[in-house]
Parts: C-alpha cells; sequence; structure tokens
C-alpha cells in the first residue's frame, strides 16, 4: 500500500472529511485554508479562501454542493463547493470548533469555544435553500452545557432529533435537538477519563466512536440512542482521531504523542501511526506508520476502499487499501 | 464539637468569633475532643519523643563535689558536650544535696535534637575522665523506662507451637509448573506475579497499595522480600499472603542490604545536617534476620564510609562468598577492615594495613579477598593486585601492573578465575586508554596469571561479562557506537583462546543467561537486542524494544524480562518477556513502573553429577512437559473462539437491534432527505463495487540514444 502525499497545507491537520459519493476530499488545517482533493489520485482541486484563523472542522452537504467550515477567526463560513465562493458568513464571539450538517442538510450545528468571559455553546442554524435567503439567526442556543471546558465535536443523532457532544470534561451528552434539554449523559466512571477529542458517527446513524486523550488512551464505540459503551481499543497513545470503515467492521484510531513533547525524543517514541482494530473482537489488526507527527484526522472513504490521515506535520496522506486488506483474518 | 454548634455557643456567650485567634487556642494535652488527627506525623513523632525528653542524657558517676569546685566542673562538662552538640540555654543541671551541700554526683544535658543526644551519649558513655572515675551517660528516656520496669521477674511465655501457612518460605519453588515469580512496582501498587509463560500472561500472586515507602528488593536466595518504611525494614515471605514477617527499627531507612546466606540484614540511613557546614552523619545496623537482634551499628561521618573522596556507595559492607556468610569487609582508607560474624568484631581485632587500596571483591564462594591498590608517584610505585586468603590475612598471589589507569575486578560465579581488566595509558600520549586482561586461575596450584592481549591492542574494552558456572567470557571492545564483541574460552589450562569476534556490533552491554550458554547483547540506546547462542556462535535473534531501560534474565535462565521504566517515556511503559530465543512472549503496559525484579532462586540441590544425567535424559522428560503444553494450547484456543463467539453474538445483537430501528425510521428520514432520494437509498443497498485496474501496453520502443561527452 503505497500512500499518495498531498502537500497544500502549511500547518498541523485538522480534519478531513469525504463527500457522499467518495470523490472529493475536504482538508482542513490550522492554515486558513480549506482545501478540496481528488479522492482517488489525491490531485488539489481548489482551495477556500476567507478564513483568518486555524480552520477546525467542515462537512460537506449530501449533494455535494455546500460546504460549511468552522475556524478560529470566530466564524463559521457556507461555502459554494464547486466554485469557492463564499456564500455566507455566520459570527461567533469565540471561535467555532466544530460544524456537523443535518441529515436533508436543513440545519447545521456549530460549536464555539470557551474564550474571555463567553462558555462553551451549542448553536443549531437553519440552512436556506438559497443562499441569498441565508440568516444568521440561531434556531437553538445551548449555552454553558460544558461551562468553561470546550466541546470538540458535535454531531446530529437519528434523525435530527438529538444532537450528541463531547469534550473537554471527558463526557458525552446527548440533547434534545428542539427544546435543548439534556437527556442523557455518561458516568463518568465508565467512559473516557480525559478529554474527548474526535467523535465519528456510524453510516446509519446507529453507534459512533469517540477518541481520547485518557492515560489507557483508547477509543470507545457508543450505541447512538442510548449512550451504552459497547467497546473499548485501547491503542496506549493519545488518540486524535478515530474513524470508522463504512465497508468492513474495522475502526481506525490515530494519535500520538502530544506535539509539543516530540521534538525532545526518538521519532519511534511518537507512535504517530494509523492503527486498525477489528470492530468486534477489539483486536489490532495493524497499523499504517507514515507521519512525522501526531496524527490529527482520519477520514475513511465512504467506499471504505480507501482512507486518509493528516497529520501535524502538515501532510495528508492518502491510502488505498491492497487486496489483501480485504481478506483480513484474525 | 460541631463547627455549627460551635457557632451557636459563641453567640450565646457574647464572643465575635471574627476577633479569636484560633491558634493560640491551646488544647489540654490527650484532649481531641473526639476528633482522630489523620496527621500520620503526628504519630510518628509520638514514637520519636515518648516522652519528650529525648533530647536530654543523664551523666553519671561524676565525681561528687562541693560548691567549691561546682563551676570548675560545670564548665568542664558544658565545654567537653558542646563540642559534641549544642546544649539548650539552661539546658545544664546538676543537682546539688541540700545537706551536705554537695552535688549528687550526675547532671542532666537537653541538647537541641534528639540526635545530638543520642551522638553525646554514644561517644561519652564509659568515658574515662579522670582518676578511677568512667562517666556512664543514659538517655532520660531510658532512666524513666528502667524506673518503671515491673521489679518481679516474670518467666517468659512460651508460646505453644503453631504452624503457619507462612512457615514454609520456599513453597513457591514447589510450584507444579515451575514458574518463577516477579515483582512489579508501579505506580502506588507493587505487585507479586507468576511468569505464565504458557498462558502467556502474569498471574498475580499478592498486590498492595504502599507496600513500601521506597523501593522492594528480594532477599539474594528469593526467601523474603524486603520492604522499606518509615519506621525500618520488613521482610515479607511465603507463597501467597506475603505476610510480614518481621519487622526490623531503623527510622528513615534509605537502603537495605540481605547477605548472600540471608542471615544478616544491613541498613542504612544518613541524616543531611541542618547546617551545612556539618558532615553529612551516617547510621548503619547489622541485624541478624532471624533473631532480629542489632547485631551491630556503626555511625559516623558520610566521609569515613565512602573512599577516595567518591560518594558512598552500597553496599558498603562486602559480605564473603558463600552462604556461610563468616566475613564482611569494609573498605576504609588506607585500610580493609574484615569483621566475622562470630564476634561481630574485627578479625584479631585490627584492620588490614594496605596503603592506598580502592578497591576490594570478594570470592563469590570462598573467604578470598581480592584488592587493587592504583599507581603511585608518577608510576614510581607499580599498581598491584592482591589475593588476600582469611581469616589468616595471607596474601596468596599479588601482581604488579604498570602504567595503569584504572583496573576492574571480576570473579567468575564459580571463583575459578579472577579477572581483571586493566586499563593502561596508550603509549606516548595519555589521552588513549588501551585494556588488556589479566586472568588469574585461582584453583590451580600457585595461582598462574595470564595475560590477555586483544587482537586490536589499542581497543578499549567497554564491558566484560563471565559465562555463570561456565570457563568462557564475553569482552565489548572498540569505539561505541559500533564496538566488537568477542568470546574466549578459557577452558584448556595456561592458554586463552578466542572463540569468535562479532564486527561491529551495536551494542553497549552484555547479560549472560543464568545458565550460561546463551546471552542478550543489548543496545542501551536504540533499545535493539541480540540474542546469542555462544555455543553455536550464532545470533538467534535480533529485536527492537524501544526504550528498554532493564534486561534481566529469569533465575532459571529461561526467559528475558526487558522493562520500560517511568524515567523517560510514560507511554511505553510496562515489560516485555521474551523466551530465550529472542521470541516475544507477552508483554504488559503499565503505567509508571519503577521497578521490576525476579525472584531469585537458591542453588539447585542436585548434585552435579544428578544434573549431567538429567541433561543427557532429557528428551524423556521432556515429553510429559510437551503434552502439558499442547493441552494448554488446546484449552487457550477452545477459550479464545469461545470468546470470540460470544463478542460476535453480542455484536449482531446489537446491529439487528440497530437495523429494525433503521428500518421503522425510514419514512422520516425520507421526509428529512426529501422524496427524490428514496430510490437511490434503495439503490445503494443493492448496489455492488467492482473495481479494476486496467494496464495498458501502448507503445514499446528502442532508441538508441548517443552520449556526447
Amino acid at each position: 500500500m503505497r500512500p499518495i502525499l498531498m502537500k497544500g497545507h502549511e500547518r498541523p491537520l485538522t480534519f478531513l472529511r469525504y463527500n457522499r459519493d467518495g470523490d472529493m476530499l475536504f482538508s482542513c488545517a490550522k492554515d486558513h485554508t480549506p482545501t478540496l482533493w481528488y479522492a482517488d489520485n489525491g490531485e488539489r482541486h481548489g482551495t477556500y479562501r476567507g478564513h483568518n484563523g486555524a480552520v477546525w472542522c467542515c462537512d460537506v452537504s449530501r449533494d455535494s454542493s455546500r460546504l460549511i467550515t468552522g475556524s478560529a477567526d470566530q466564524t463559521a463560513k457556507l461555502w459554494d463547493v464547486k466554485t469557492g465562493q463564499q456564500l455566507f458568513s455566520f459570527k461567533f464571539s469565540s471561535p467555532a470548533r466544530s460544524v456537523d450538517f443535518s441529515v436533508g442538510d436543513k440545519l447545521a450545528v456549530i460549536t464555539t469555544d470557551p474564550f474571555m468571559e463567553h462558555t462553551s455553546a451549542i448553536h443549531v442554524k437553519r440552512i436556506a435553500d438559497d443562499p441569498q435567503d441565508q440568516v444568521g439567526d440561531s434556531v437553538l442556543v445551548l449555552e454553558n452545557p460544558e461551562g468553561r471546558k470546550r466541546i470538540n465535536r458535535a454531531v446530529w443523532g437519528p434523525l435530527n432529533q438529538t444532537i450528541v457532544s463531547g469534550g473537554e470534561d471527558a463526557v458525552l451528552r446527548i440533547w434534545d435537538a428542539e427544546t435543548g434539554k439534556l437527556l442523557k449523559e455518561t458516568d463518568k466512571e465508565v467512559g473516557h477519563k480525559q478529554t474527548i477529542t474526535s467523535l465519528c458517527k456510524s453510516a446509519d446513524d446507529s453507534h459512533f466512536i469517540t477518541g481520547s486523550l485518557d492515560k489507557t488512551a483508547k477509543a470507545c464505540l457508543w450505541d447512538m440512542r442510548t449512550l451504552t459503551l459497547i467497546k473499548t481499543y485501547t491503542s496506549g497513545v493519545p488518540v486524535n482521531a478515530v474513524s470508522l470503515s463504512p465497508l468492513l467492521d474495522h475502526v481506525v484510531i490515530g494519535g500520538g504523542q502530544d506535539a509539543s513533547a516530540v521534538t525532545t525524543t526518538d521519532h519511534r517514541a511518537g507512535k504517530f501511526e494509523a492503527k486498525f482494530y477489528d470492530k468486534i473482537l477489539q483486536e489490532e489488526i495493524g497499523g499504517v506508520k507514515g507521519h512525522f507527527g501526531p496524527i490529527n484526522a482520519l477520514a475513511f472513504n465512504p467506499d471504505g476502499r480507501s482512507f486518509s490521515s493528516g497529520g501535524e506535520d502538515g501532510y495528508v496522506r492518502l491510502h488505498h487499501f491492497d487486496s489483501d486488506y480485504f481478506n483480513i483474518k484474525i | 464539637m460541631a463547627v455549627l454548634d460551635l457557632y451557636g455557643r459563641a453567640a450565646k456567650l457574647g464572643i465575635d468569633l471574627s476577633q479569636v485567634n484560633f491558634d493560640s487556642v491551646l488544647l489540654p494535652p490527650g484532649e481531641n475532643f473526639g476528633i482522630e488527627s489523620d496527621d500520620e506525623d503526628v504519630y510518628v513523632n509520638d514514637e520519636n519523643f515518648e516522652t519528650g525528653f529525648g533530647n536530654i542524657i543523664v551523666v553519671d558517676q561524676l565525681p561528687v563535689v562541693g560548691m567549691d569546685k561546682f563551676e570548675k566542673l560545670e564548665k568542664k562538662l558544658c565545654e567537653s558536650y558542646n563540642k559534641l552538640g549544642v546544649i539548650k540555654e539552661g539546658g545544664f543541671a546538676m543537682p546539688v544535696d541540700s545537706d551536705t551541700n554537695k552535688t549528687l554526683g550526675y547532671c542532666f544535658i537537653e541538647f537541641n535534637t534528639r540526635q545530638e543526644a543520642e551522638r553525646a551519649k554514644e561517644k561519652t558513655h564509659g568515658y574515662h575522665f579522670g582518676k578511677d572515675i568512667n562517666l556512664a551517660v543514659y538517655m532520660f528516656d531510658d532512666i524513666e523506662r528502667l524506673m518503671n520496669m515491673n521489679e518481679e521477674w516474670e518467666p517468659p511465655q512460651t508460646k505453644p507451637y503453631a504452624p503457619k501457612e507462612t512457615m514454609n518460605l520456599q513453597t513457591w519453588l514447589t510450584d507444579e509448573k515451575a514458574r518463577d515469580q516477579f515483582v512489579v512496582r508501579c505506580g502506588p501498587d507493587t505487585e507479586v506475579s507468576w511468569n505464565d509463560t504458557r498462558h502467556l500472561k502474569s498471574e498475580s500472586v499478592h498486590k498492595l497499595q504502599n507496600w513500601t515507602e521506597s523501593f522492594v528488593q528480594w532477599s539474594p536466595l528469593g526467601t523474603y522480600l524486603v520492604t522499606l518504611h518509615r519506621p525500618g525494614v520488613a521482610l515479607c515471605g511465603g507463597a501467597t499472603t506475603f505476610k510480614p514477617l518481621m519487622h526490623y527499627k531503623h527510622p528513615m531507612v534509605q537502603l537495605v542490604d540481605v547477605s548472600p546466606g540471608e542471615n544478616y540484614l544491613v541498613t542504612y540511613n544518613s541524616q543531611t545536617p541542618n547546617n551545612p557546614n556539618d558532615a553529612t552523619q551516617v547510621d548503619i545496623k547489622i541485624f541478624d534476620v532471624k533473631s532480629r537482634r542489632l547485631m551491630r551499628g556503626f555511625q559516623g561521618s558520610a566521609d569515613e564510609f565512602s573512599v577516595g573522596g567518591s560518594s558512598l556507595s552500597w553496599p558498603v559492607f562486602k559480605w564473603a562468598g558463600g552462604r556461610d556468610d563468616k566475613y564482611f569487609a569494609r573498605l576504609r582508607k588506607n585500610t580493609i577492615s574484615v569483621y566475622e560474624t562470630k564476634t561481630f568484631s574485627l578479625i584479631d581485632k585490627k584492620s588490614m594495613k594496605v596503603d592506598n587500596v580502592v578497591d576490594i571483591c570478594w570470592s563469590p564462594t570462598d573467604s578470598i579477598l581480592a584488592l587493587f591498590v592504583p599507581e603511585l608517584g608518577d608510576g614510581n610505585q607499580p599498581a598491584r593486585v592482591a589475593l588476600v586468603q582469611l581469616p589468616s590475612k595471607v596474601e596468596i598471589r599479588q601482581k604488579n601492573l604498570f602504567n595503569v589507569s584504572d583496573c576492574k575486578m571480576y570473579w567468575q560465579s564459580n571463583e575459578a578465575y579472577l579477572a581483571v581488566k586493566v586499563d593502561r595509558y596508550g603509549s606516548k600520549s595519555k589521552k588513549r586508554i588501551e585494556s588488556g586482561l589479566e586472568i588469574f586461575r585461582v584453583k590451580e596450584k600457585d595461582i598462574p596469571v595470564e595475560v590477555l592481549e586483544l587482537d586490536k591492542k589499542n581497543d578499549k574494552i567497554i564491558e566484560f561479562s563471565w559465562e555463570p558456572k561456565g570457563h568462557r567470557f564475553a569482552v565489548i571492545h572498540g569505539d561505541l557506537p559500533r564496538p566488537d564483541v568477542s568470546f574466549y574460552s578459557v577452558e584448556n589450562p595456561g592458554r586463552v583462546s578466542k572463540l569468535v569476534t562479532l564486527k561491529a556490533k551495536q551494542a553497549n552491554a552484555l547479560f549472560w543467561s543464568p545458565n550460561g550458554k546463551h546471552m542478550v547483547l543489548a543496545d542501551g540506546l536504540n533499545g535493539k537486542l541480540e540474542f546469542y547462542n555462544v555455543d553455536m556462535l550464532m545470533t538467534m535473534a535480533t529485536v527492537d524494544n524501544f526504550m528498554a531501560t532493564d534486561i534481566k534474565w529469569d533465575p532459571t535462565g529461561r526467559y528475558v524480562a526487558t522493562t520500560v521504566t517511568s524515567s523517560v517515556h510514560e507511554m511505553e511503559d510496562g515489560f516485555y518477556i521474551w523466551s530465550l530465543y529472542g521470541k516475544l512472549l507477552y508483554q504488559t503496559r503499565k503505567e509508571q513502573v519503577f521497578q521490576f525484579a525476579w525472584r531469585p532462586r537458591p542453588p539447585s540441590l542436585l548434585s552435579e553429577q544428578k544434573e549431567k544425567e538429567v541433561k543427557k535424559n532429557l528428551r524423556q522428560y521432556v515429553v510429559r512437559y510437551e503434552e502439558e503444553d499442547e493441552e494448554v494450547v488446546a484449552l487457550l484456543s477452545r477459550q479464545e473462539m469461545e470468546k470470540r463467539r460470544v463478542m460476535e453474538e453480542e455484536w449482531e445483537m446489537w446491529i439487528d437491534k440497530w437495523k429494525q430501528l433503521h428500518e421503522e425510521e425510514k419514512l422520516q428520514r425520507q421526509n428529512l432527505l426529501g422524496e427524490e432520494e428514496e430510490d437511490e437509498e434503495e439503490e445503494e443497498e443493492e448496489e455492488e463495487h467492482y473495481y479494476e485496474t486496467v494496464e495498458e501496453l501502448i507503445d514499446v520502443c528502442e532508441e538508441v540514444v548517443s552520449f556526447e561527452p
């Protein structure tokens, strides 16, 4: 499996997202320009210029026409995927950390960081069909859901009825998407012990996987509706990114030693490896090495035949699986 | 008293609580209002200062003098005791008999600290004060204790003999599967486990939080586990419970050492004085392990216990080889003090005078002491290595060495040979160090010495190691980072023959298996381990064990444990168990691993002959064990299969539930998505992805390309 190295960002990668058809790959980085790549050969297609800060997250609509990005410049922007035009800019008073389109792309959930006197918040915005009609008003704002702790990821639950959030306080919460009421939260004892860094839904919204920095550094699989912990994958290093294979019962976990501690030690110490686990048996299947910094982002192509990883080293590495990957037996 | 009550009470009495300085409130002694202090120090202090008079000594047997000489005596006493410690202001009291107007022949002296008082007592008890007067000095506390002693003697009651589980301290050796134990200290936990390589895991025997306050140590034969605590040392033993068997009082103990025969325990602590000009005080105690009796104590400044200006090297007392623990030696400036354990005093009541001796080394089995004296007077007086037989103190062999910068002595484990690694200054320039070896054949008549030079004369020997119980040794020589490793044999009398030299190895440390034959070459920097078979002279495996800090063979030589301790890297922490062929059997990740130690085994009870016989008929024995092994493997795989099946079934349940829900919500979802998507979703489910790579050869042509210079 030879990776394709995609060098287009000048700063560490933060997020990767495939469109539904699996032909486009969007990448976000701490430089200010989200980039669109051909998911097959890794050629760069174009960039989205307009942000004035690190871009933390993005999502693309089901029909691949719209892109939403959240940035540290305290805005979330809507883009026309095809032309690269900025369609709308949602303004906040603190950095936008995570964005997610609802099923049907009529709504978007955006989380903002605690900043100065502002606490963290979850905002729900209505996305207009015609960008001309787009307004900046929130349908729902959940102020202070985790107080001064940052929310690292919030996504829609099944049928847009709920919002699932996770962040620095290591607790996962399910909110009612209509009323903003807290429906469920995880027990501190059961789940993660430290900051939840990443969260990835299954294709059918039935379950999701979370990654965390906690000392045993693990990823957990949860039931999306009941918030039941189903599986735990222990990786031995802080986890920054997780992803679920849409094709096989595999999960991939990436991370590595904290970037600030890396330079002082041997490259082997970092464990900058994307590790594959059997989703059901929780056993490690293999690993893909190559990054020379922690892995910050992971995404599976919706066809399950390739995946890409984005690292602190500024590279996106696109891997097309060899045929023997599909016949792994453990 | 509850705080609320307090406020109520205060309000009733009209006291403004904000005006009260609570710190100035003293409770009557012994009163705690039913609130137990959770401050551990309180109890510890209680123990130290049993009555609070711990810093007072009583000096008895003083001359009885009248008032005319009172001042003179007082002055004299104050002067002498002020040299030993600071007497508290008004801390001197010499009572006077009001009838005779004469002193009573004793006085009280109060020092600033208990330590000073103890030292003063130590130094002046029995002190010859003049004429026929020998001072008798006691701790004030002792007097009180002795006064309160019951006058009538009670015969000690003999307790009926009660056999305990812990009585057989060797039960771990009778493990059916002949496994070995090890202790791991990680975080606050200390855990003893079996190394169960058949099941590829460790099996916990006993786990305890805060079992020790600094570290643990196995006794040399593996009978006891030594744990350190603030009040002293405890020995734990047994097979499963590891109950503390015995305690040895030595407050703030820092280092321990158990004699090779497990008969004596040496404990050490040092105290940094408050005054930086004072020397660090060292306190060493030697206990009899079984009776817990304090056999002898040594006190002094740290300088007295270190030689050549270097810091103190532990153990200070080196025990003579063998399990008899007959002698122990201590190196001092220009002297070697050898004590015998029969009397716990110096052999012949005097130390051996050896000028400038810097290193001593006991033979591992006999009472022969090897010593090294470096070059003196700019090379005018040669360096010297000598073997001294004890207790006769006869020098049985000595050899002068010239142009020497340093020497290291290595005894072979059966005491047949002593190797001395000699570092010499290179010819002419003193910068380069060259090494040679001198092999003393101790068991042969007149102890012949062979000089061995390396193939490359000017190589420096980095590491030397004897094969345990064998006749071979290995050296690492040359320049880092890629030195050479050579193996030599001394089996043929009168000749040291080279077996092989491995060129440019990544290795800086040698680890022989305790049974010889196998060894691990380790490169500490890069974590490379090479498992080498010295019989066949070939490498069996080379493995990467990144960040490994410790490499330890188990006492049977079957397994190697490598440890990554928490000093460098938290993520790598844990230990790895390898087979002697370099196969990783299992690994355990733990946080904050501080220590890993195999439980040593006592030497085998089989005679050498019997051992040879077993080795010869190994095939017969092997069959039985192989069968057992296979059974375990089969069992494990069955268990694993079962586990997987259960997991898969559970997963199927989840999936089914989700599928059902997914189906139920289908309509709603389509609404959300917009109806035109309906078909697509159906289609998606049926769609099968086909990928084909087509490679087409379009054209092949051959061209001659001319080359122009």
